[in-house]
C-alpha cells in the first residue's frame, strides 16, 4: 500500500486530484481493491462514499481485478453502422467471456468503449493499447494468434 | 532554450528557424496520428529513419512525423516534398523502394499511388487527391507542416504571433471586438457565440480576483475525433487560442478536460504544453508582457455526460460528474465557483487566426450565421473516410459525393447521422441542405461535434435510434428522473419495435415520452437526448 501514499502524495494529497489519483494507482494495479479505496479515503480526509461514488461513477475505473490483457471492442457511431455489434459476439466467442468479464486465467478482460476517435477505420479492436482497424467477425482469431498460447491455456 | 523575452525575441527565433531551412530540400513525411498508428505507421515511420540514416543520404534529407492528415483511409501515408508525391498504404516493406527511388532518385513509385476509384487514374500528388478538392482546410492544413513534438514547426508557421499581437499590441477589449465580429461560435455542439461567453467571465465580479479557462476535449460524441486529431496534430494551435482567451478575460489558470480514451492527444498535448513553457509562451511573465498563465491537464473518466460544462467541472473538482442547474451561467459561478470560460478545442483553435488575418477576413467565410470552416468527421458507409474541413454552408450532397466519393459497392444513400447523441438522421431527400448551424437545427438535427455518419440502404433507422438512446441510458447520470426512467422506457419500446413486437400506438407514446424527457430534464443530454428517436419518427415513420 506504499504506493497508494506515494500517488496521493504526488498530488500533494489534494482533494480535487481524486480522479487522477484513482487514475494513477489503476493504472498499477489494473483496478481499485477495496483496501486502497480506503486508504485513499482516509489520506484525503474525504467521506468513503465520495470517493466509491467517484470510482463506480466514471468508466474508467473497475472494482474487480482485470485480466493481464486488456480488449476493447469500439462500439462507436461509425463502427457500430459498419458491424461492431457482429465483431463483439466473435470476440466474446473467442474469449468465452462476456463484456465486461475477465477469463478465468485472469489473462484477457473485455470492455466495449463509446467511441476511440479512430472512426475511418471502424469497426476497431484495441489490445492492451494496439489498434486493430476495419475488423471484421472473420479477423477477430487472427488478432488473438498472437495471444494463442494464453486462450489455449485457458481451455485446457 | 531559454526563455523568450519579447515579440523581438519570438521574431528573431523565428528568423533563425527559418534561414535554417530550405522549403526546396527534400523531405519526408508520415503521420502518426492514432488513425495511422492503427494500421501500422509506428513500424513505417521506424523504417524510414533506419533508412535515411544509411551512408550516401544521411544528412541530406529531413524526415518529419506529423498528425493526421484527414484522409485516414489511405494510412499509412508517406509523402515526399518539396514534389508532395503521396504514397498510400505504406508498409515497411515498401520504404527501402520508396527511400531509393523516390527519395533518392525522384522516380515516382506507380503501385503506391492513390487511385481515383471515378476514374481508375493514378494521383501522384496530395493536393490533388479528390478528397482535398472542396475542402478549405484553414486549421487543419497545418497538421502537415508540424512535428507535435518540436515546438519550432510551430513557430516556423508564424505560431505565436497572434499571442505578441495580444500581449503588446491589443487591448482585451479590441480582442473581445475582434472575436465578436468574426461570428465565431462555439464549435462543441450547442454553437453558442464565443464573445458572450468570454465578455460575461471577463466582466463577471469574482471574490478573489481568480477567473479560470477550460478546453473541453471531453470529445465524447461517438463518431467525431476532430479535437483527437488537432490535440494530436496541432496542439500548439490550442494552447494559444487558450493563452489569447486568458489573457482577455484576465484568467491565470487553465485547464485541458481531456478524453482518458485518448492516449496519445495527452502525451503531445503534454510534450506541447512542457515546450511552451520552455520556450517562455506559458507561465510567469509570459514574453516579458507580465502576464502570467499556465495550464493543467485532467484526464476524464469515462463518461459522456462530461461534456457538458458544469459536470466537467464538477469532475474537475474531484467529484462526479453531475450536471447542476444553470441559472446562473458557469461563465458567472463556474469551477470552484468563479468565472470560467469553457470552450472546445476547435473552437480555441480557431482563435490565433482570427487575431491573425482579422475578424473581416474569417467573417467572409461560411454563411450568414455560422462563420468559418468545420471539421466533419465523415465515415460510415462512405468511400472516402477521414476529417473533412469545409466552409460553413457547403450541402451535404458535396460532402458525400465529391469528398467523400460517394456511397461504397453502388449503394443507395439512405440518411446522415448528425450531431451525434443529441442529433438525428437526415433524410436522403434532404441531400441539398447546406451544412450550418441554424440549417441542421431546423432539419431537426444538429451540428453537435461534427460527426457525419454516412448510412446505405442497409442500415436500419429503427435500430440507429435505438443505438443512441441505448447509449443514452448507460450514459444518463441518473440524477433526472425522466432521462432516467423515460430513457429507459423509450428503449424497451424501440427494442420490442426491432425485435417485432412493435404495436401501431407505440409511435405516439415515443412521442409523448421525447416531448417530456425534452422538457423535463436539466442538462443538455437528457434535453436533447430524444431528437434521434424524434427525428427519425419525423422523416422515416412510413406505413
Amino acid at each position: 500500500m506504499k504506493k497508494v501514499d506515494v500517488i496521493v502524495d504526488q498530488y500533494g494529497c489534494n482533494r480535487d486530484s481524486l480522479i487522477s489519483i484513482l487514475q494513477d494507482i489503476q493504472a498499477g494495479y489494473h483496478y481499485l481493491p477495496e483496501e486502497v479505496i480506503r486508504q485513499v479515503a482516509r489520506r484525503l480526509d474525504l467521506p468513503l462514499i465520495q470517493v466509491y461514488g467517484v470510482a463506480t461513477f466514471f468508466k474508467a475505473f473497475s472494482l474487480k481485478p482485470r485480466g493481464k490483457h486488456l480488449v476493447h471492442v469500439c462500439l462507436g457511431t461509425a463502427c457500430h453502422v459498419r458491424g461492431a455489434p457482429a465483431v463483439l459476439d466473435e470476440v466474446k466467442r473467442q474469449l468465452g467471456v462476456e463484456t465486461g468479464d475477465t477469463t478465468k486465467d485472469m489473462k484477457f478482460t473485455l470492455e466495449t468503449v463509446n467511441c476511440l476517435g479512430a472512426c475511418a477505420l471502424g469497426p476497431i479492436v484495441v489490445v492492451d493499447g494496439n489498434y486493430q482497424g476495419k475488423m471484421r467477425p472473420g479477423k477477430v482469431k487472427g488478432v488473438f494468434k498472437q495471444y494463442r498460447g494464453a486462450i489455449e491455456g485457458k481451455q485446457a | 532554450m531559454n526563455k523568450l523575452r519579447s515579440a523581438a525575441g519570438l521574431e528573431q527565433l523565428r528568423n533563425r528557424i527559418m534561414s535554417q531551412r530550405d522549403p526546396e530540400r527534400t523531405c519526408v513525411v508520415t503521420s502518426v496520428g492514432t488513425c495511422g498508428l492503427a494500421r501500422g505507421a509506428a513500424g513505417v515511420a521506424q523504417a524510414i529513419a533506419t533508412e535515411l540514416n544509411k551512408d550516401g543520404l544521411k544528412g541530406t534529407v529531413d524526415f518529419r512525423t506529423t498528425g493526421c492528415h484527414g484522409f485516414c483511409d489511405i494510412e499509412p501515408v508517406v509523402v515526399i516534398y518539396p514534389k508532395r508525391i503521396v504514397y498510400c498504404h505504406v508498409t515497411t516493406a515498401d520504404v527501402p523502394q520508396i527511400i531509393s527511388e523516390t527519395v533518392a532518385k525522384g522516380k515516382v513509385i506507380k503501385r503506391l499511388l492513390y487511385t481515383n476509384p471515378a476514374t481508375g487514374r493514378k494521383i501522384v500528388r496530395e493536393q490533388n487527391i479528390p478528397f482535398y478538392g472542396k475542402q478549405y482546410r484553414l486549421l487543419t492544413d497545418s497538421i502537415r507542416f508540424v512535428d507535435p513534438h518540436n515546438i519550432e514547426d510551430y513557430i516556423a508557421l508564424g505560431g505565436y504571433t497572434a499571442l505578441c499581437k495580444v500581449l503588446f499590441d491589443m487591448h482585451p477589449e479590441e480582442v473581445l471586438d475582434e472575436i465578436s465580429k468574426s461570428g465565431l461560435r462555439g464549435r462543441g455542439g450547442a454553437g453558442f457565440p464565443t464573445f458572450r461567453k468570454w465578455e460575461a467571465a471577463r466582466n463577471a465580479p469574482s471574490c478573489d480576483g481568480v477567473r479560470y479557462i477550460i478546453c473541453n476535449a471531453d470529445e465524447g460524441d461517438p463518431g467525431a475525433y476532430m479535437d483527437r486529431s488537432l490535440l494530436e496534430g496541432n496542439p500548439h494551435s490550442v494552447i494559444e487560442g487558450m493563452i489569447i482567451g486568458a489573457r482577455t478575460i484576465g484568467s491565470h489558470h487553465g485547464y485541458v478536460y481531456v478524453r482518458n480514451e485518448y492516449p496519445l492527444a495527452v502525451d503531445n498535448l503534454g510534450i506541447a504544453l512542457e515546450q511552451a513553457r520552455q520556450y517562455g509562451f506559458l507561465g510567469k511573465d509570459i514574453l516579458g508582457s507580465g502576464f502570467d498563465f499556465d495550464v493543467k491537464i485532467s484526464r476524464g473518466g469515462g463518461a459522456f455526460i462530461c461534456g457538458e460544462s458544469t459536470a466537467l467541472m464538477a469532475s474537475l473538482e474531484g467529484r462526479i460528474g453531475e450536471p447542476r442547474p444553470k441559472h446562473i451561467h458557469t461563465a458567472l459561478k463556474g469551477l470552484y465557483d468563479r468565472p470560467t470560460n469553457l470552450n472546445n478545442v476547435e473552437t480555441w483553435a480557431n482563435v490565433p487566426l482570427i487575431i491573425n488575418r482579422g475578424a473581416n477576413w474569417y467573417s467572409k467565410i461560411g454563411t450568414e450565421g455560422s462563420k468559418g470552416t468545420k471539421i466533419f468527421s465523415l465515415v460510415g458507409k462512405v468511400n472516402n473516410t477521414g476529417l473533412v474541413e469545409v466552409p460553413m454552408g457547403i450541402t451535404l450532397k458535396e460532402m458525400v459525393y465529391d469528398i467523400g466519393g460517394g456511397i461504397p459497392d453502388g449503394r443507395k444513400l439512405k440518411a446522415i447521422q448528425t450531431g451525434g447523441p443529441s442529433g438525428g438522421c437526415i433524410p436522403e431527400s434532404l441531400i441539398d441542405l447546406p451544412v450550418d448551424f441554424d440549417k441542421l437545427t431546423e432539419a431537426g438535427s444538429m451540428m453537435g461535434s461534427g460527426g457525419m455518419i454516412v448510412m446505405d440502404e442497409d442500415n436500419c433507422m429503427v435500430d440507429m435510434a435505438r443505438y443512441f438512446v441505448k447509449f443514452l441510458t448507460e450514459e444518463s447520470c441518473g440524477k433526472c428522473v425522466p432521462c432516467r426512467e423515460g430513457l429507459d422506457r423509450m428503449l424497451d419500446i424501440l427494442t420490442d419495435i426491432t425485435e417485432g413486437r412493435g404495436k401501431p400506438e407505440d409511435i405516439e407514446l415515443l412521442e409523448e415520452l421525447g416531448d417530456v424527457i425534452k422538457e423535463a430534464s436539466l442538462c443538455g443530454l437528457g434535453g436533447t437526448a430524444p431528437n434521434p428517436v424524434l427525428s427519425t419518427i419525423r422523416y422515416f415513420h412510413t406505413f
